[in-house]
């Protein structure tokens, strides 16, 4: 995006939160980046590295969250600042050196984004990342809007230079992936060298570092205490306060206007959420009586509120809070301005403007002819194919066999879109671990056959221990590795074995059979286009013992679609006899494609020219041979 | 500047590949170059794969507003798919309601496997006019067309329906900033096509057929 670089100090532009955030990175002369994908955190880093030669940044995709965070402590403990970015599972991943960092300290800026994703909108949980500040004595931030998101993560480098510790920012999906209008600062001249001095060792003088975080902890409440990210708007002596964080700042904002409450309700609006500005929120509190708090997902300003209010009980006097502990919002899901509206006119007994009771009737009842949207692989998409040979050479197997799942574009396959062939998922490597497993429960009388199929992102992300786990002990597990050539669900970014970088220039590849063959366990590597060998190919692997693997290569058809013209493929309506063929509808009903559609009137069926990217597996699918390429000979 | 409402809150629902995020964008932009705030709540990721995506565009001239559009709140709705826009109004639609949509269905998944119906789309239509106080049907890929940039000449229905207070020079302005420079060309095209098929003439032509078919009516 041009914005990015725009050198325009004062200029007003619309920017995405992940991009306010990356252009906040760029203003405080961020010089390293390292991340692995995941929504909703991607564009930040893809932002940066595309920006990357104009502002002399480092940026990497990496293996997975750890090997991200350790390799961007490394540029802050040689002096630069560096920042990570990552959804709320990569903060798991990144857990176990989260929890030495704060202890080692670190030196030039370094900030790390935690995304989280309320309501798991692209996700396979939901999780408040703020804790992992308050379990590791981690400065927290929280911005709630656009603006905030870049002046924030500019702020953020600098806290944490000051206190010798990473800084975590929060957001949200509605932050990250909303847009709005941001003012832009100043670009600055970035002149540091990486120098790495000192020691940085957790481990030595374990309590003695601990109480030291928790020195630096104080300095950061003290740095907080006069932030502009924390704020109070309404009237000078309300009774009654909202408090609260990132996301509900927005939402309180606007429900406070639809009661028509601006008279009498303030807002506190809080921006360093851990370790709390103390004083400044008990200056605020002072002649309150009650107070509603709005966060995003878990309570974790409320307790952090409510632990506040009864160390000052004698300054403060009691003080109702309402929040999720009351009832009165949610601690799951997404939060937003109706939820905030309900809450606020319960507790005030007012009653909100709601529609009309017979329009929301009549709409509803408008809506019921229209059939549900599930997602679906795209047309063209080698997953369609790989679990069509999958749930087919498993029925061959007749040994009521399973397929354990794990994350990318795949884990649809545990809906319709996938034959319904997935029945775990959980988080990245689990597929493989799991079979691991199931494949040493044959004393315990178990015989089912157990496939874990694993994107190419997720076999180097975290699949290779649990195949090691398997080969060592020799479980009976056959790993479907569905290589599409990159990090699909999140947009493509490259991996190991894409054989290119972040910023897109050439790099070496790892590839995925060498590291199976190297562990030691049989490897064979197959097109699933190729569907009637890959089916035998899998049947026949199902009856081996031991760790097995294939590989079911073929490039996402999004990735291929940029490379090479499509070819037009149709059906020969003098080839295809409708329902008197017996196949039951295959192409349309069975095999399930959006790119061919039911001709009501011809009966029969027809390709969608506008959604069909030509990809032909159908074509090698049909039992009569009437899916054709345009223009070839027939 | 003010809003006759303030803020102004526009729906673009469609199917994920329809292009419903850079349409948004496109949209949002032009807001910006108005002088307005904007704030624009995209809901997508899994959904990217064929599910339905819809994003919420905010206008306001006061301040920013939060990413999500309440309950029943949406003045403009833009379907690039005719059952994604019906399927809004149950959440977010009123009888002041305006709505632009293109009537091209995009099959979900249990249609195409015989589990499900698809409505008729005149039906759909038919259920839209209903509903809200204003459709306009306008078929962005015409028979043998490709849907290429389809989203485009939908936002470009939309600058030139009137119902947005921001100069159809903005949209322009918005497509060359943002549009790659090798589809800019095709973009425009896309989006000039969509003006004239709302624009100033096609709504005189409408209303003279309208005015024809009231006096028709009369005797």
């Amino acid at each position: 995006m041009v914005t990015l670089e725009l050198n325009q100090p004062g200029k007003t532009v619309l920017m995405m939160g992940d991009e306010a955030i990356a252009r906040g990175a760029i203003e405080a002369g961020v010089d390293f980046c390292a991340s692995y994908p995941g929504t909703p955190a991607t564009e930040i880093p893809e932002s940066l590295a595309r920006v990357a030669d104009r502002f002399n940044i480092y940026a990497e995709w990496s293996t997975n969250e750890i090997v991200a965070f350790e390799a961007a402590t490394a540029a802050s403990l040689a002096g630069l600042r560096a920042i990570v970015a990552m959804k709320q599972n990569g903060v798991n991943v990144c857990a176990d050196f989260l929890m030495t960092v704060n202890l080692a300290g670190t030196n030039g800026g370094l900030v790390l984004v935690a995304a989280d994703d309320p309501s798991a909108i692209s996700s396979s949980n939901e999780q408040d990342s703020r804790s992992y500040a308050r379990y590791a004595d981690l400065p927290l931030l929280e911005p709630a809007d656009f603006q905030e998101a870049k002046d924030m993560t500019k702020w953020a480098f600098e806290v944490s230079e000051k206190l010798g510790l990473p800084c975590i920012l929060r957001s949200v999906t509605r932050l990250s992936h909303s847009r709005g209008n941001v003012k832009l600062g100043e670009l600055p001249e970035k002149k540091r060298a990486a120098k790495f001095e000192g020691v940085y060792i957790s481990g030595a003088f374990v309590a003695a570092q601990h109480a030291a975080l928790h020195q630096k902890l104080e300095q950061a409440r003290e740095i907080f205490e006069g932030s502009r990210f924390n704020f109070y708007v309404g009237p000078k002596k309300a009774k009654f306060v909202i408090v609260t964080s990132g996301s509900g700042w927005l939402y309180s904002r606007e429900a406070v206007a639809a009661l028509g409450l601006e008279g009498k309700v303030g807002i506190l609006k809080m921006g360093t959420t851990w370790p709390l500005p103390e004083k400044f929120v008990v200056d605020h509190l002072k002649n309150v009586t009650e107070i509603l708090i709005v966060e995003e997902v878990d309570p974790f300003l409320e307790q952090n509120i409510k632990i506040l209010l009864a160390e000052q009980a004698k300054t403060l006097g009691p003080i109702e809070v309402y929040g999720a502990k009351s009832g009165h919002l949610p601690a799951y899901g997404e939060m937003n301005q109706d939820k905030v509206t309900a809450a606020l006119a319960s507790i005030k007994g007012l009653q909100p403007k709601t529609r009309d009771e017979k329009y929301i009737e009549k709409s509803r009842e408008a809506i019921t002819c229209i059939p549900l949207r599930m997602p679906t692989f795209c047309t063209g998409c080698p997953h369609r194919a790989s679990l069509w040979v999958i749930k087919s050479a498993l029925k061959l197997d007749g040994r009521d066999g399973f397929v354990t799942g794990d994350i990318g574009c795949y884990s649809l396959g545990a809906g319709p879109a996938g034959y319904f062939q997935l029945k775990t998922i959980h988080c990245m490597g689990a597929g493989i671990g799991l079979a691991n497993g199931f494949g040493k429960l044959d004393k315990f009388g178990f015989n089912q056959p157990v496939i874990a199929v694993c994107g190419d992102s997720t076999f180097y992300h975290a699949a290779i221990p649990a195949l090691i786990n398997a080969r060592v002990n020799n479980s009976n597990v056959l790993m479907v590795v569905l290589d599409n050539g990159g990090t699909a669900m999140t947009g493509f970014q490259p991996h190991p074995g894409s054989g290119f970088d972040a910023c897109g220039r050439p790099a070496p590849t790892v590839e995925i059979e060498n590291i199976c063959k190297a562990i030691g366990v049989e490897v064979r590597v197959r097109d699933p286009f190729e569907v009637s060998q890959a089916v035998q190919d899998i049947y026949d692997m199902l009856q081996e013992n031991g760790p097995r693997v294939m590989v079911f290569r073929r490039r996402c058809f999004r990735i291929e679609a940029k490379e090479k013209l499509q070819e037009k493929y149709y059906v020969d309506q003098t080839k295809c006899i409708g329902d008197d063929c017996g196949c039951a509808r295959f192409c349309s009903r069975v095999f399930n494609c959006p790119g061919i559609i039911w001709d009501q009137e011809a009966q029969k069926a027809k390709i969608d020219e506008v959604v069909c990217t030509g990809c032909g597996v159908c074509a090698t699918l049909c039992p009569r041979g009437a899916i054709m390429v345009r223009g070839a000979a027939s | 500047m003010t809003l006759e409402k303030d803020p102004l809150n526009l729906i673009i629902a469609g199917v994920g590949g329809q292009g419903n995020i850079l349409a948004s964008q496109i949209v949002a932009t032009a807001g910006m170059k108005e002088g307005l705030y904007v704030t624009v709540g995209e809901t997508y990721g899994a959904s990217q794969r064929g599910g339905p995506v819809m994003s919420h565009i905010r206008f306001s001239a006061r301040a920013q507003c939060g990413p999500l559009i309440p309950e029943g709140e949406a003045d403009i709705i833009v379907g690039l798919e005719p059952i994604e826009a019906l399927r809004i109004i149950g959440d977010f639609g009123n009888p002041k309601t305006r709505v632009i949509v293109s009537p091209r269905p995009i099959y979900p998944i249990w249609v195409l496997s015989g589990q499900a119906k698809y409505p008729p789309v005149e039906e759909v239509l038919q259920k839209l006019g209903e509903l809200v106080a204003e459709v306009r049907v306008v078929k962005a890929i015409q028979e043998g067309e490709t849907g290429l940039a389809a989203n485009v000449v939908i936002v470009g229905a939309l600058a030139g329906s009137g119902m947005l207070p921001i100069a159809v020079k903005y949209f322009e302005e918005s497509i060359k900033e943002i549009v790659a420079p090798k589809d800019l060309d095709l973009n425009l095209q896309a989006f000039r096509k969509g003006v004239e098929l709302t624009g100033r003439k096609a709504r005189a032509l409408a209303t003279s057929k309208a005015r024809k078919n009231k006096r028709g009516s009369g005797r």
